[in-house]
């Protein structure tokens, strides 16, 4: 049997063209499931305007939970409490307490016990582009990177079942929790970058990422018109690292335009600049997954 | 007085408001970057960089000559991040939270902490803007005892910015809790709005005042600003998009350098602050009791 391959799009800066880029993927893959791993900040439903078939609580760690009816105010949590998550005067911060029990276990008065959290929600919907899984995380919610874990879980399951080929990951930006989540065993990731000094640093920092955890990465610099030193100084990068270059998206007004309507790119504007070149990038990254996996 | 410069999406132009405002403030300022994954203050700032300090998490060392594999520690760790197989003990210090729960509950005193590298501090001056920011290691997934470093620098004597994450999980709650007011970078784009949703949530649940910078505000932005009107966020500034601003940001250049008009929008930008954190006080919290309005 073939397993589906996955491409995870991903870019180290915030806002450099992700959900665009995945969106349009999204239309252009055949036999696909798409996935939303950005649960911080989901934006790829807005493009897909998936209709929910299923949704389920993301249930994941515990925090300490005190009972001012059975404490001694002791003081020995306190003491133990390495997240500084509780206060002298035996309150428990939801937000500080990193849920590792320490002062339950060690609470002589048994007044502390751990319960489990509610951090979020997930779903699987239908969209016009294929069985799209989803997930959002409670404002201010811990285990990001298990609940990416989990979206890309059930998009893997679906893929199978289906005999899907691809699964099309929208990432979330950074190096940390949530993007290690996203890359680790994908066939290939896209990192999406701009011709801006920050857009170069971060793109740094997201490879060498990439390349700790021996994923297959392209690189794709959007706007590179703006800044076309910037973008050469991109490419030579690349070049050296050995890292494909999968194409340069230029400026072009009617990616604004197609956002401010809800709109899919390639589908507002098929024959338009930036959505010819991003056709191109596709079929790159689409033999690239092929020759990876 | 702490200010955070946050936004939920990404690259609606944190970095930019954070360290033009800084360079207007001069020596009054200090500007942490607790955008520890992705740090890109100093890159238009560019300070003199005075002190690396690495930072590090406790992670356990098992001292096999006394362990008897009993398992209590694997039992107590709700990290997995160690393990005993048969008489075999594997520690897995990324997943650890350094909480020292394992070397608590060794009933053979067997466990010992060394240093995991989290990333480093890194301190300077800018114009006169001090200067702080946290880089997470490469391959290190665990950010928030990072930014909590990097904000233990902050100075009584300044007025201190934070540049925040993107997101709403924890490194920006980590980056924006126990400021004094939080300014919310966003775009009126369908993202940009959705993302601002989320993140003004946090905000109110975390009680800190907050107002609205609004980026491209020449796009159509009346969704945005029905937005505002409706969940009483202060429009603080409105930049619109100019093909001079985006190329001078993609060579490192700041906008007070390139349009020394915005100097002037800047300071305004720090008054309103005030005259809001003025507001807010005068109200108590009572905005904290409007949590999850959204």
């Amino acid at each position: 049997m073939r397993l589906p391959r996955e491409v995870v799009i991903i870019s180290g800066k915030g806002g450099t063209g992700k959900t665009t880029i995945a969106a349009c993927f999204a239309a252009l893959a055949e036999s696909k499931v798409l996935a939303d791993a950005d649960v911080d900040a989901a934006d790829l439903f807005i493009l897909l305007k998936p209709r929910v078939r299923r949704q389920e609580e993301f249930r994941s760690g515990h925090k300490a939970w005190l009972d001012p009816g059975l404490c001694t105010q002791c003081g020995q949590c306190v003491e133990l409490c390495r997240a500084g998550a509780i206060s002298k005067d035996f309150r428990i911060d939801p937000v500080g307490c990193e849920g590792c029990a320490v002062c339950a276990h060690f609470c002589p008065a048994g007044a502390i016990e751990m319960r489990q959290c509610v951090c979020g929600q997930w779903f699987v919907s239908d969209t016009v582009y294929g069985p799209f899984v989803h997930a959002r995380l409670g404002a201010g919610e811990e285990n990001s990177g298990k609940l990416v874990t989990l979206v890309r879980h059930e998009a893997r399951i679906i893929a199978e079942e289906r005999k899907l080929d691809w699964i099309i990951v929208d990432g979330p930006p950074g190096i940390g929790c949530p993007v290690i989540s996203s890359v680790t065993g994908a066939s290939a990731v896209l990192i999406v970058t701009e011709p801006t000094v920050s857009g170069i640093h971060d793109m740094k920092r997201v490879a060498e990422l990439a390349a700790h955890f021996r994923v297959p990465a392209a690189v794709c610099i959007n706007k590179w018109d703006i800044n076309a030193e910037a973008a050469e100084e991109i490419a030579l990068f690349c070049q050296r690292q050995g890292i494909p270059l999968a194409g340069r998206i230029p400026y072009d007004r009617e990616v604004a335009r197609a956002l401010v309507q809800r709109r899919i790119l390639v589908e507002h504007d098929p024959t338009g600049r930036a959505s010819g070149e991003i056709k191109l990038i596709w079929d790159r990254v689409r033999s690239m997954a092929v020759g990876s996996a | 007085m702490i200010l955070a410069v946050a936004s939920g999406k990404g690259g609606t132009g944190k970095t930019t408001i954070a360290t033009n405002l800084a360079r207007c403030l001069g020596s009054r300022a200090q500007l942490i970057d607790c955008d520890v994954e992705e740090p890109n203050a100093h890159l238009f700032l560019k300070p003199v960089i005075e002190r690396v300090t690495e930072v590090s998490l406790p992670v356990p060392e098992v001292d096999l000559s006394r362990c008897t594999y009993c398992g209590k520690c694997a039992e107590f760790c709700r990290f997995s991040a160690i393990v005993v197989v048969g008489k075999e003990v594997l520690s897995f210090p990324e997943m650890c939270h350094g909480c020292g729960g394992c070397g608590l509950v060794c009933p053979e005193k067997a466990i010992g902490e060394s240093p995991r590298v989290l990333g480093v501090l890194e301190e300077g001056v800018a114009h006169g803007v001090a200067f702080v920011h946290g880089r997470l290691r490469v391959g290190e997934a665990m950010s928030p005892p990072l930014i909590r470093a990097a904000r233990r620098l902050a100075r009584a004597d300044r007025i201190v910015i934070i540049d925040a994450p993107p997101g709403t999980s924890c490194p920006v709650i980590t980056a924006v809790r126990d400021t004094d007011y939080c300014v919310m970078v966003t775009e009126p784009t369908p993202f940009g709005i959705n993302d601002l949703i989320l993140a003004v949530e946090v905000v109110r649940s975390l009680g800190v005042p907050h107002g609205v910078v609004v980026n491209r505000s020449d796009l159509d932005s009346e969704e945005l600003h029905e937005l505002c009107r409706r969940e009483g966020l202060p429009i603080l500034l409105e930049v619109p998009e100019d093909r001079g601003i985006a190329e001078a940001y993609s060579r490192g250049e700041m906008v007070v350098d390139v349009y020394p008009g915005y100097r002037w929008e800047f300071l305004n930008l720090y008054q309103r602050i005030r005259i809001e954190l003025a507001r807010a006080k005068a109200q108590g919290s009572s905005r904290v009791g409007q949590a999850r309005g959204l």
